[in-house]
This record gives structure tokens, sequence and C-alpha cells, in this order.
């Protein structure tokens, strides 16, 4: 116990100093200018991280497997798809695009329907297992991808290079009034999410152990599927797709802190996820001199990390 | 009191638990017994709400299982299936701890500190309660879940095959302490038994199932006896008496 606290003080220092680093670097002659702007980005890292974060914790411990992350349920296929709808039918200069709001409240409505579709449909936890419900998940989001391949190609190719921009996480122009709006649902999430951490230990245990201990199993799998997508619903819409490395952040977070408490397992996740988005931001605005996206480097890093973990685990199993 | 009353459970057309009646007395071990496939871990699992019946009820003192509130029926009842895959790395007492949730929720007391050391005592996991789960050996792992559902210190304990992978000594030494439960206690076990002797030897009553049905339900003695145990298996299964205890010999019997 007393080394993970240390541990995580260290994390915080560590997040505290990439914000300060990313907020006060270069920053010449503009500061009235550059700082606000600045700080709007750190704080939709910030919440956008600690969505991320949650959001795959807890989804691996419902679903008991360590290299799985939300996206399988489809959402950033769903998110790929209000996109290229719109592109498609409406235009890069139509008001779905132009008018933030709209296409924030679009996104966000498409993905959170279709996920309270997907559950109430097909989960019966009782009945068969979560599997049935994430195969199902991942079937539909390859399908919902292969159509968005064939929007895409039939797009005006000058179309086509501004649909891009938005299906990569993109932290360089975020409204502000969209971020109060994704912070507030946020909030909401994450004081359920934080009042349920006890239970979510001892679901870690698994379904039959959990309902001997008096949880109700099903039904707070069936809360917890619908919070972790709100979570990344909300997120995605206001950033694009980061789901990825929600599974970096996650068993970082495992293999840095030794315990099953979940309080000290997404707090870490979380401050890693601050680190890494912050400080992955600071390299690409002034190393890269945003000759990148932080989602290239976050998946770059992502799948060779995701390789090492697939070689861990069949070793661990042979 | 637990009353089991015409309880069915069908998986896809085939009833699986066939109109169950049974009532578990108070401050016994009872073990259910019966040929694979006979439905003892279905009616195990129906009576600890891990599965919905298709018809019938189960009563806890006279009140529905499903009307019970999950954390309540915790404290008076507790369940241990056989297979306990742990994905995530607890050391024994963490383990053993979970078993105060219905009363602490996570928050442990000094009360809840000292159930959980008697559950580790109870057991003989004193040298071992610092150790990971994915350290021990079967046996081990298996009296660490049995001291969580001590600790749970409810009236009733609900075992699905405990002695499963279990060698001689170590499914003694845990048929000694459900006896214990019981004797000292004054726990009411409930235990699914493949072997029918460990049943046979510590058992107070005797449920026998064979096709989801009932077929004998009573005291051990009447249960353990040639004629029987035909019904039941449909082996010709001779019984010795040795120290008092009926010694089923069915090694070499003809079916």
């Amino acid at each position: 116990m007393r080394g993970n606290s240390s541990k995580l003080i260290f994390l915080g220092a560590l997040a505290i100093i990439c914000i300060l680093l990313y907020g006060f670097y270069d920053i010449k002659g503009g500061f009235d200018y550059a700082f606000p702007r600045r700080m709007i980005r750190v704080a939709a890292m910030v919440i956008t991280g600690i969505a991320i974060a949650y959001s795959t914790v807890v989804f691996q411990t419902i679903t008991r497997n360590r290299i799985l992350t939300p996206s399988v349920m489809g959402l950033d296929s769903m998110y790929e798809v209000v996109q290229t709808l719109i592109y498609f039918f409406a235009g890069s200069v139509s008001v779905w695009v132009l008018n933030k709001y709209l296409n924030f409240g679009a996104s966000l409505a498409a993905m959170v329907i279709f996920s309270l579709l997907l559950y109430r449909f097909l989960f019966r936890a009782d009945k068969h297992p979560i599997y049935l419900l994430l195969l199902i998940g991942m079937i539909l989001g390859t399908l919902l991808g292969s159509l968005v391949t064939f929007l895409q190609v039939l797009i005006d190719p000058l179309e086509y290079l501004s649909l891009q921009n938005r299906l990569f996480a993109n932290f360089m122009n975020i409204k502000t009034e969209l971020l109060f709006i994704a912070s507030a649902i946020l909030l909401c999430a994450f004081i359920y999410g934080y009042l349920i951490m006890d239970k979510l230990d001892v679901m870690s245990l698994g379904r039959e152990n959990s309902i001997n201990l008096g949880i109700d199993y099903d039904r707070m799998v069936m809360n917890i599927l619908i919070l972790s997508s709100v979570l990344i619903a909300t997120s995605t819409a206001l950033v694009g797709p980061i789901t990825f490395f929600g599974l970096i952040v996650a068993n970082l977070s495992y293999q840095y802190l030794v315990t099953y408490k979940h309080s000290i397992l997404v707090l870490g996740a979380s401050l890693i996820s601050v680190i890494a988005l912050v400080g992955g931001q600071f390299l690409v605005e002034h190393i890269f001199e945003l000759r990148t996206t932080l989602s290239v480097i976050i998946n770059f890093v992502g799948g060779i990390y995701f390789i090492y973990l697939l070689l861990k685990e069949s070793r661990a199993a042979g | 009191m637990i009353e089991i009353k015409r309880l069915t459970k069908r998986f896809g057309k085939k009833p699986v638990v066939d109109d169950v009646t049974v009532t578990i007395e108070p401050g016994t071990i009872t073990s259910f017994i019966g040929p694979n496939g006979a439905g003892k871990s279905t009616l195990l699992s129906m009576v600890s709400r891990l599965l919905d019946a298709d018809t019938g009820e189960v009563l806890l003192d006279s009140r529905n299982v499903k009307q019970w509130k999950s954390s309540e029926f915790a404290k008076r009842v507790s369940i241990l299936r056989q297979s306990n895959f742990i994905n995530v790395r607890l050391t024994v007492r963490e383990l053993v701890s979970f078993g105060r949730y219905p009363y602490s929720k996570g928050r442990l007391t000094e009360e809840d500190h000292q159930f959980v050391d008697q559950a580790i005592e109870y057991m003989n996991l004193e040298e071992l309660e610092d150790r990971f789960l994915d350290e021990l050996s079967g046996g081990q792992k298996q009296r660490a879940f049995i001291a969580m559902v001590i600790a749970q210190d409810t009236d009733y304990i609900l075992l699905d095959e405990p002695l499963n992978n279990l060698d001689m000594k170590h499914s003694v030494q845990i048929m000694k302490i459900l006896r214990k439960l019981v004797d000292e206690l004054g726990r009411t076990v409930v235990i699914v038994l493949h072997d029918i002797n460990f049943a046979s030897v510590y058992s107070d009553r005797i449920v026998a199932l064979k096709d989801g049905k009932v077929v004998k339900n009573g005291p051990t003695h009447e249960i353990i006896n040639t004629k029987v145990l035909r019904e039941i298996y449909d082996m010709d299964i001779p019984v010795q008496e040795q120290n008092g205890c009926r010694i089923c010999v069915y090694f070499k019997s003809g079916a």
C-alpha cells in the first residue's frame, strides 16, 4: 500500500510537470492569448484522458480480459460512420460540419443510441456470457468500418482530406463551450463511477463470487457498459477516436501498481493517460512542430506495446 | 430454513432439474449425490441465485430468494462453485477479506479483521496468508476460497464439489472442517459430492438426484445400502461397515 501511494505521488508530480511544461514552454509575447488556449487543450486532454482510462479499466474488469478495450464494441466505427455520412450527404461546408454543437450532438447521440440498442437486445448475462455481446459488437464494428471505407472511396478527394482530419484525435481546436458540455456529462459519469469502485473490486472475482457476495452482478455489468459507452462517446465526440490508447494506460497501470483496488488502478491509469496526452501533445507541438498528430504517435507506441502484450500473454498461457 | 418447491429448469427442451421439492434441515450437512448430469450443480445454482429457475421457487425463511435484497441474502447464504479462475493478483488474506464485503462494503472494521483472522486460522492458512493465490497449489487455493466463505459468516454454506482436484489428505481435512462448522458453530452445509463415501461418512442427510428428479431424500443411513444405491446409480454396490462408517465398495461392481 505504502509503495503504491508514493508511486501515485510520483505519477501525479510527473503529470503536473507535463502540464506546466505544456502551459509555459516557449510562450513569448502573447501570453494572454496563448495561455488560456493552451489551458483549454490541457483541460480537454485531462478529462478525455480520465474518461478513457476509467472506461478501459472497468471494461477490462467486467470482461476479465486485459487486451480488450471498449472500442471493440464498435463505438469508434459508429463515430466514423456518422462523420462519413455527414460528409457524404451534406458535404464539408454544411451546417452539420461547421456547427460544432450539431456535429458533437449528432455523434454523441448516434454512439450512445447504438450501444444502448446493442445492450438492450443482446445482453442477458444469465443466458449467455458477455463474450457473445463482444463478438457481435466486433462484427458490427467491422461491418460499419467497411461501410465507411465504401463511402469514403466515393467521396470527392478534397472532401475526403477534410473528413480524414476528423477521424484522428485532435486537441488543437476545441470549442470552449463544447468542453463545458462534455465536462458536465463526464463529471456525472465520474461521480457514478466513483461510487461503484468497491463493487468493481468484488466484480473482478467473477460473476459467481460477486453474486455470492451480494452484488447484483448482471445489472451492474449493464450499468458499467452504459457508463463506459457514455464516457467513450463523449470524449470521442469531443476530440475524435482515441480509445486504442486506453489499452496502454490500463496495462501500464496494472504493471506499475500491483493491486486489485480499482480506486488505485483507475487513479494510476488516469494520471498515466494525462502524462501521455499532455506530454505527447507537447512533443507534437514543439518537437515535431505539428508535422504529425498525437494519434499517430499514440498508435505507434500503442501498437508496439500491444504486440508486446500479446507475446507476453501467449508465453504466460504456454 | 431453505425450502425448494417444485423447482424446474430446462436447457433447451430437456429438463435438467425436474419438479424438485426438498427441504434443507438446519444444522446438518446435506449432500446432493447422483450420476453425472443429474442436475445437482444446477439445483445448487438456483438455490444460490446464480441461475434463475423456470418454474417453482426457493424460499429462505419463507421468503422467495428473488425477493431478498442481494446484500442481505449474502449475509445468510454463501455459495462456492467448483471453478474459481481469478485473473487478478490477490493474496490469501485479501481474498478472505472479500468475504466481509456484504457487511462492510470494502472498508473493513476491527470486527471484520477478527472474522478474517478466525477464518484463516480455521483453514490453517496462517503461514500462507501473505502469499499470492497464483503461487498456491490447487488444495491450498481451495482452502483459501473456503476461508472466504467462512469469513462471510452465513448460516447456510453451499458448496459445489469442493473436493474436486484435491488429494485424500486435503479432502478429509476439508470435510472435517465442514463437520466442525456444523457441530460447533451450528451452520448448515449443503454440498454436491461426487465421492459417495465422503457423503456416507460425513453427511447427516442425503438427497439423491437422477435425471433431474429426486430419487431419494433422507437420513444418510437410509440411503447408503445396496438396494437404494442400485436405484440411483444402476449399479450393484456392496456396502461394508468399517469402524462405524458405511463404505461403498463400487470399484468392481457390475452394472
